[in-house]
This record gives structure tokens, C-alpha cells and sequence, in this order.
């Protein structure tokens, strides 16, 4: 029984002790992150940032579009096939729409971001601790979170939201495709009931969730990276936990999220 | 006043003692080699000297600053004041050699980009990596990954170079040539330099003063002369490469009971 209470006690202050870290790092990177701004801050850092943008975003571009079509269809699809029996066909326009905005779009953008991106930051600021490139900055008095978190967060704030509103357009892309073939819906007759179905609150949700989510992939991959001890293969475990927690932390925010607009938006 | 003080230092990784008390005083443009078996704690003082952890107990002065307890802007001071060329080299795999090189210089100066690509070419021609700036550090081999290390270690122009085992993993030549570098750089740019190392041909080429750390333990620190014919067992050992009273009998009992296996089975 004693070590069973044990385990729990040092799992438990495991956790508290991840999150705080997050936390303090999160804190740090903001403090940070006037640096790695345009115009005000250095412009080294902003070229870095930049460069984290392309590889966040532009480069993750074929792979979301791709994951949002297939999603539209299979929603589209899937909505269609119970609709129908009730001759309510017409709802799988907003279904696609309003799903995609609040909710897919942003949720798929992040999942395809945890992957891609995610796992590189850890992998990339484990082995940077691994070879010493971390102790290296900090013996030339540059700050690591400063140097190396800061353009990646930075990146990622303006990366994924704007992966997310591509997503979103695939999306009711995918829906629109379906609707011409299966009922012969003109396309611009599509995209007007689209837009008669989003309302700015839904583009709002989505896009505030996406920050949210790059918040968190950003911190989570980067802490990963920093947690790293021992060699080559703890970069291996680091990756593979900064994608698991990612996801796994989107999932929770996007379930909060969606939570508290339910009940404090009026519709 | 020496530029480095080390006073009643004691560092512990989970209760485990790794130094124990550590008194030492490096004076202004000496060459301290700080001499030790593997384990024997001399990565970690060198850790401490550079403030990369935090002591259980005692004081590291560097320039009078204790750097175990002093302000951040004062440790990035002190700093800055600091060259380090660690084991691995460490280069920033993203950055050319010459993007390696000129990154303090573009952080801590507002030198002109001319002025800065001058610097780096000067810095590279020191070493003797002239021609080597623009490749990317996975492309050079590891003697020229050392000395581009170095070559940003005297980027800023620094009162302390610290060498981190120089010439691990190099070959005897090449080895031989990065102690030369040493020795001369230490003589153009008259700094104080602080290399750790547990190879003897190297530290008794480029040292001043030998500093022999011997589990977490100053066994004896003085000259090259005073070292080489210092009675000190531990010394001795080290010196006249005589294997240590631990190894041996585990492996004897290995290969033992490894030969009563195989007659076993025959």
C-alpha cells in the first residue's frame, strides 16, 4: 500500500512539476520574444523566426490541405449518408462549414503541426544539449530561450493560425466538391451558403484556439528538448514524448475551448 | 589578485559527492592544465568555472565576481570575458564555420558587417582555417572542428580561454599541432588559458602549472617540474601509467569463470 501511495506521490509531483516548468518556461519566452520581433527586436533573431515560419507553415502547406480535403470529404460523406434519409441534404453545407471553422480546421492544423513540427523542436534543441550547442550559447552570454525558443514560438503563432485558415477553405472545398457531384450544387451557390452559415464568432473560436495550440506545441516540444539527459537515444524518447504530449495537450485544450464557448457564447 | 579563485568548492549530483573542497587560485596569464583520470571531477570543476552549475557549497571569483552568486547581467559580464572551445567543439550545425564565429560579434558588438567579416577572416586565419569559412561544420574533420572552435572562442577577444580536452579523439600529429596553436596564442594574445585534459603530452607541453584532480581531490597542483617529480602516489600512478588495483581482479574473475564455462561445455 506504501508504495503504491508512493508511486502515485511521485507521479503526482512529476506533473506538477512538468507543468510549472512549462509555465516558467512559457514566461521566459515572452519576456523573450520582443527580441525576435521585426523593426524593435534583433534582426537576427526576426530571420530566424522567419526561417521557422517556412518551415512551420509554407512546408506543412501540401500535407494540412491534403488531411483538410480528405477530412471534408469524409465529413461531407459520413453527414450526408444520415441526412439524406431525411431529406436534409442541404445541412451537410453547414455541417462542413461550421465544423471546419471552429473545430477541424484548427484541430487538424494542430495535429499535423505536433507531428511535423513538434517532434523537430525537441529532437533539434535535444541533440543542440546533447553536443553542447546549449552550453555553448549560454558560455557566449546569449540566453537558449532567447536564442532558440523565441523565433520557434514566434513562428508558430503566426504559422498556425494561418495553416488553420487554409485548412478551413480545404475543408469546405472538399464539402463543395461533394455537393457539385453528388447533387450538381453550383460552386459559387456552395460558397454562399457557406458564408450565410459562419458567422465571425466561428472564425474567432477557430483562430484563438489555433494560437492556443501553437502555444502549446511550441512549449511542449521545446521543454522536451531542454529535458533531455544522456545521450543520443533520450533525444529518441524526448521526440517521440514532445508529439504524445502535444497532441495529447491539444486535445485537452481544444475539449476546454470548445467547453467554455459552448457555454458562455450565446448563439 | 589571481582571475580565478576557487574556494572550499563542493559539488554533489544526487548525494553523491563529486568535488570535495576544492581550493585553487589561477593567476593573470598563466596556462593551468587541470590533469585527471576519467571520473575524476575535472569536466565538472570546469562546468563550475563557467557557472553552468550551481555549487552545493563554496565559491568560484572569476575577475573578483563570485559567479555562483552574482546577478545574471554581472555572469553574462564575466562572460563575455570568457572564450570556450568545449570537447565536442560545439558548432552550431545550422551556421557556416564563419556564421559560427561571427555570432558574438553580431550579438554582443554593433561592429559593421564589414568589419565583423574581417574579424572572422582574422580569427580563422589564426587558427589556419582561412580558406574553410564558408563550409558548414558537419563538412570539416574533427582537428578542424577544434580549431574552429577556437577560432570562436577568441572571437570577442577574450582574457580566459578555456579548452575543454583539446586534443581528445585527434590523432598524434594533429594533436600536436592544435598544442602548438595553444602554446602560440597564449603568447600573441598573453591570456590566461585553462585547458582540462588527461593527455600527459599535451599538458606538459602547453602548462604552466598543473593542476592533478584525483576523485573530486586536488592530489597536487604546482609545476610542470614540481608534477613530474612529485613522490605523490596518485601522481605516480597517473604519470607512470600504472593500472589501477580495481580493474584487474574483476576482469581475472571474468575470464575465469568465462574459461570454467567453456570446459564445462566441452
Amino acid at each position: 500500500m506504501a508504495t503504491v501511495l508512493e508511486n502515485v506521490g511521485t507521479k503526482t509531483i512529476d506533473h506538477l512539476d512538468y507543468v510549472g516548468s512549462l509555465n516558467i518556461q512559457l514566461w521566459a519566452t515572452l519576456r523573450a520574444m520582443r527580441t525576435a520581433l521585426p523593426f524593435v527586436g534583433n534582426r537576427y533573431r526576426w530571420q530566424a523566426s522567419v526561417r521557422q515560419m517556412l518551415q512551420i507553415g509554407v512546408d506543412a502547406l501540401p500535407m494540412v490541405s491534403l488531411m483538410a480535403i480528405c477530412s471534408g470529404f469524409i465529413l461531407a460523406m459520413q453527414g450526408a449518408s444520415e441526412l439524406k434519409r431525411f431529406g436534409a441534404l442541404h445541412y451537410v453545407i453547414e455541417l462542413v462549414a461550421v465544423g471546419f471553422t471552429r473545430e477541424l480546421g484548427p484541430l487538424l492544423t494542430a495535429i499535423a503541426v505536433s507531428g511535423r513540427s513538434g517532434s523537430s523542436f525537441a529532437a533539434e534543441i535535444g541533440t543542440m544539449k546533447v553536443t553542447e550547442e546549449l552550453d555553448s550559447l549560454r558560455v557566449m552570454a546569449l540566453e537558449p530561450v532567447e536564442f532558440v525558443l523565441a523565433p520557434k514560438f514566434l513562428a508558430a503563432l503566426v504559422s498556425v493560425p494561418c495553416l488553420s485558415v487554409v485548412s478551413n477553405f480545404c475543408g469546405i472545398l472538399a464539402g463543395g466538391l461533394f455537393m457539385f457531384f453528388s447533387t450538381r450544387l453550383e460552386p459559387l451557390l456552395y460558397f454562399r451558403y457557406v458564408l450565410e452559415s459562419i458567422q465571425l464568432r466561428d472564425v474567432v473560436m477557430g483562430l484563438i484556439k489555433s494560437v492556443a495550440f501553437a502555444t502549446i506545441i511550441a512549449q511542449v516540444g521545446c521543454l522536451e528538448g531542454f529535458r533531455v539527459r544522456g545521450g543520443p537515444d533520450s533525444v529518441g524518447r524526448s521526440t517521440t514524448s514532445g508529439v504524445v504530449k502535444s497532441t495529447f495537450l491539444v486535445i485537452v485544450a481544444d475539449a476546454i475551448f470548445t467547453a467554455i464557448f459552448y457555454f458562455t457564447v450565446k448563439p | 589578485m589571481p582571475i580565478i579563485s576557487i574556494r572550499d568548492l563542493v559539488v554533489e549530483y544526487d548525494g553523491r559527492r563529486i568535488l570535495d573542497g576544492l581550493n585553487l587560485d589561477i593567476e593573470h596569464g598563466e596556462t593551468m592544465v587541470l590533469l585527471g583520470g576519467s571520473g575524476s571531477g575535472k569536466s565538472t570543476l570546469l562546468r563550475q568555472i563557467l557557472a553552468l552549475e550551481q555549487p552545493k557549497s563554496g565559491s568560484v571569483s572569476v575577475k573578483g565576481i563570485d559567479i555562483t552568486r552574482c546577478s545574471k547581467s554581472e555572469l553574462k559580464r564575466v562572460r563575455r570575458s570568457i572564450g570556450v572551445a568545449f570537447q565536442s567543439a560545439a558548432l552550431f550545425n545550422s551556421l557556416s564555420v564563419e556564421d559560427n564565429i561571427a555570432l558574438t560579434l553580431r550579438e554582443h558588438t554593433k561592429l559593421a558587417p564589414s568589419i565583423i567579416e574581417l574579424m572572422v577572416w582574422m580569427k580563422l586565419a589564426v587558427v589556419g582555417l582561412a580558406d574553410f569559412g564558408k563550409l558548414q561544420p558537419q563538412e570539416l574533420s574533427g582537428g578542424m572542428k577544434k580549431r574552429a572552435a577556437v577560432a570562436r572562442a577568441l572571437a570577442l577577444g577574450p582574457e580566459i580561454l578555456v579548452l575543454d580536452e583539446p586534443s581528445a579523439g585527434l590523432d598524434p600529429i594533429v594533436a600536436a599541432e592544435l598544442d602548438e596553436l595553444i602554446v602560440l596564442l597564449k603568447e600573441a594574445f598573453q591570456m590566461t588559458v585553462i585547458v582540462v585534459t588527461h593527455e600527459l603530452p599535451s599538458a606538459f607541453r602547453i602548462a604552466d602549472r598543473i593542476a592533478m584532480l584525483y576523485k573530486g581531490r586536488f592530489s597536487s597542483v604546482g609545476t610542470k617540474d614540481e608534477i613530474r617529480a612529485s613522490q605523490n602516489p596518485r601522481v605516480r600512478q597517473f604519470l607512470d601509467r600504472i593500472p589501477g588495483d580495481m580493474a584487474t581482479p574483476a576482469v581475472a574473475a571474468y575470464f575465469e569463470k568465462y574459461l570454467k564455462t567453456q570446459e564445462a561445455y566441452a
